[in-house]
């Protein structure tokens, strides 16, 4: 443990972060700022470059006013938090059972060649990491992935290609 | 008869607009109920009549669970919805947020007046961001419409509704789990009883329901209970979206009558694709048994239906596999997905959801020993109705059925250390 100097909570995060956890904590009783630890990890982890580190689940459970490891529990249970660092480019992969007889391999195959990482990966340069993820719900759309918010349904290796050149 | 209830706007462009609703009659009902102030009684007696059952999966009868509060009792209650639709397979709840949101707002609102709650919140999974934001702005344009907030249209009711973002858990389907989920806890599911009607949300009495449960309401309620009841057949009243994918032409999410044919709901999905034959069907999302393809034809869409053939109708969702299939591949994927969702909390699912899927994953390898099948079938047995929620049987349930009527396919693999199916 670090030295425990009490932060002045509403110091803490930049004043942008501050004012979207604030949106989240109004939405649920004054005695339940606890509710708003879900989109509070997303909202630093998303301004930390889509990972958590252990301090900024600190300083959320400050903010918060909840035990830390409270907050642990939760940035580790759910499968959207990230506690390493992860590319600029999160490619979230569906393999379950409407991708997979709709080829979802194939992607997985081409990605892992074309990025040259296998999944749980990053890029060297740090712009891309691969994840697979189990059912997103767009099994219409199989095989699919996602990245950053967007769904990305109906692939090939040509759309692939075509949608990762696409990103800056 | 298609599109009938939940997806009655999608044939407008951009559906999702509130005045894109309103031109469809939208939120005439909660006027109608809030001016004429609707004995909240009549409202559940009606939603009971339309055999409405629970879309999510577990088909419990909706009215009845709503009449399981009690209305008088003081302090807050709530309205929670279930959009965290995670049961692989499912993806109509996504096209109702995503086309329909002030059809879902509407019926919320209409469920809290019925049990005397004030406040809502729609629980949607984290990795729906589009839903999500059309959501939010459906729930931006009903606010400034007056159908959120204090004193609706100056009937004295107040409701307001927010949405939560879950973050990728399959378990806070789980109806308390979710509760622990907006609690800021980890998605782990409560001992049951106290019910939520009792000691839900925040401990207190709270419903919970589906996304296309509480989005088929406002219809209920303007048309009647026996309008919807009739659109089904017995035990299964109303139409049912039902999302078809796997090895067909057309995948997508149909709104059609309960007790369609299942050969009529493929057709309208394009039929098989390249021509293929149909092997098996799972008919409910991934842990509904599955069902082999002659036998499914015959079937119809519906609740007793699918449960008269070993099955469930779950949350509606059909995978379709053809003849190319290999089914310890599938299994071995399922049973990777029960392991790896299982929240860890009861001994049986934690550890037997492991032995599942090592056990499928080694047949599927080619090191399948002779006394497998025998354990997975004593694994599965040791798991089910052995836990706090339904994970444990929803991992169990494939499995066994997998091996009902599939069986001679794993011991060709054990036997052979390969697949009977094309080149595997």
């Amino acid at each position: 443990m670090s030295t425990s100097v009490v932060k002045d909570v509403t110091e803490l995060f930049n004043p942008e972060v501050r004012a979207e956890i604030d949106r989240w904590v109004a939405k649920y009783p004054p005695e339940w700022k606890q509710s708003a630890v879900m989109a509070a990890l997303r909202i630093v982890q998303d301004d930390n470059g889509g990972w958590l580190t252990t301090d900024l689940m600190n300083d959320v459970a400050a903010y918060l006013d909840m035990p830390a490891i409270a907050v642990y529990e939760v940035a580790t249970f759910y499968s959207m938090y990230e506690l390493k660092p992860v590319g600029k480019h999160k490619v979230c992969v569906c393999t379950n059972v409407s991708c997979m007889i709709n080829n979802a391999d194939t992607i997985v195959e081409h990605l892992e060649k074309r990025l040259g990482i296998t999944f749980g990966e990053v890029t060297e340069d740090g712009r891309f990491s691969l994840k697979e993820v189990e059912c997103l719900g767009a099994c219409g759309g199989a095989p699919m992935m996602q990245i950053g918010k967007q769904y990305y349904e109906n692939l090939t290796p040509e759309i692939v290609d075509a949608i990762l050149e696409g990103l800056e | 008869m298609a599109n009938e209830v939940c997806l009655r706007t999608l044939d407008l462009e951009r559906p999702w607009l509130l005045e894109q609703y309103q031109s469809r009659g939208g939120y005439e009902m909660l006027k109608k109920v809030l001016t004429e102030k609707t004995p909240p009684d009549e409202i559940i007696e009606e939603v009971k009549k339309s055999g409405l059952r629970g879309r999510g999966g577990a088909g419990f009868p909706t009215g009845l669970k709503w009449s399981f509060i009690s209305r008088n009792a003081p302090g807050q209650k709530f309205v929670v919805c279930n959009s965290d639709e995670g049961e692989p397979g499912t993806f109509k709840d996504r096209d109702i947020i995503r086309y329909n949101p002030h059809q879902l707002i509407e019926g919320m609102i209409l469920a809290g007046y019925a049990i005397g709650a004030t406040r809502g919140y729609n629980y949607i999974r984290g990795e729906f961001w589009e839903p999500y934001e059309r959501f939010e702005h459906a729930l931006e344009e009903a606010r400034e419409a007056g159908y959120l907030g204090e004193n609706l249209l100056g009937s004295g009711f107040d409701f307001e509704l927010h949405s939560h973002l879950g973050a990728g858990a399959y378990i806070c389907g789980e109806e308390t789990a979710l509760l622990e989920s907006i609690e800021g806890k980890k998605g782990q599911p409560r001992y049951k009883p106290p019910f939520p009607a009792h000691f839900g949300l925040y401990g207190c009495p709270t419903i919970i329901n589906n996304t296309e449960s509480l989005a088929s309401i406002p219809m209920i309620l303007e048309k009647g209970g026996e309008w919807f009841s009739d659109i089904g057949v017995k035990n299964s009243g109303g139409s049912k979206l039902f999302s078809i994918s796997g090895n067909i032409n057309n995948p997508g999410v149909f709104e059609i009558p309960m007790g369609t044919p299942f050969s009529k709901l493929l057709e309208m999905a394009g039929g098989m694709k390249d021509g293929r034959e149909i092997k098996a069907v799972i008919p409910g999302g991934s842990s509904a048994p599955v069902i082999p393809g002659d036998q499914m034809m015959e079937l119809t869409m519906d609740y007793d239906a699918i449960a008269g053939a070993g099955s469930m109708l779950g949350s509606g969702a059909v995978v379709v596999l053809d003849d190319t299939n290999c089914m310890v591949k599938v299994l071995d994927r399922m049973s990777y997905f029960y392991h790896e969702e299982s929240c860890g909390q009861c001994t049986p699912c934690r550890e037997g959801t492991g032995w599942l899927y090592r056990v499928v994953h080694r047949i599927e390898t080619g090191q399948g020993r002779q006394e497998d099948l025998d354990l997975l079938d004593d694994v599965a047995g040791k798991i089910s109705g052995k836990t706090i929620c339904a994970l444990g049987d929803a991992a169990a349930m494939p499995v066994q059925g997998m091996l009902r009527h599939f069986r001679d396919e794993f011991q060709y693999h054990i036997d052979h250390k390969r697949c009977m199916v094309g080149a595997g």
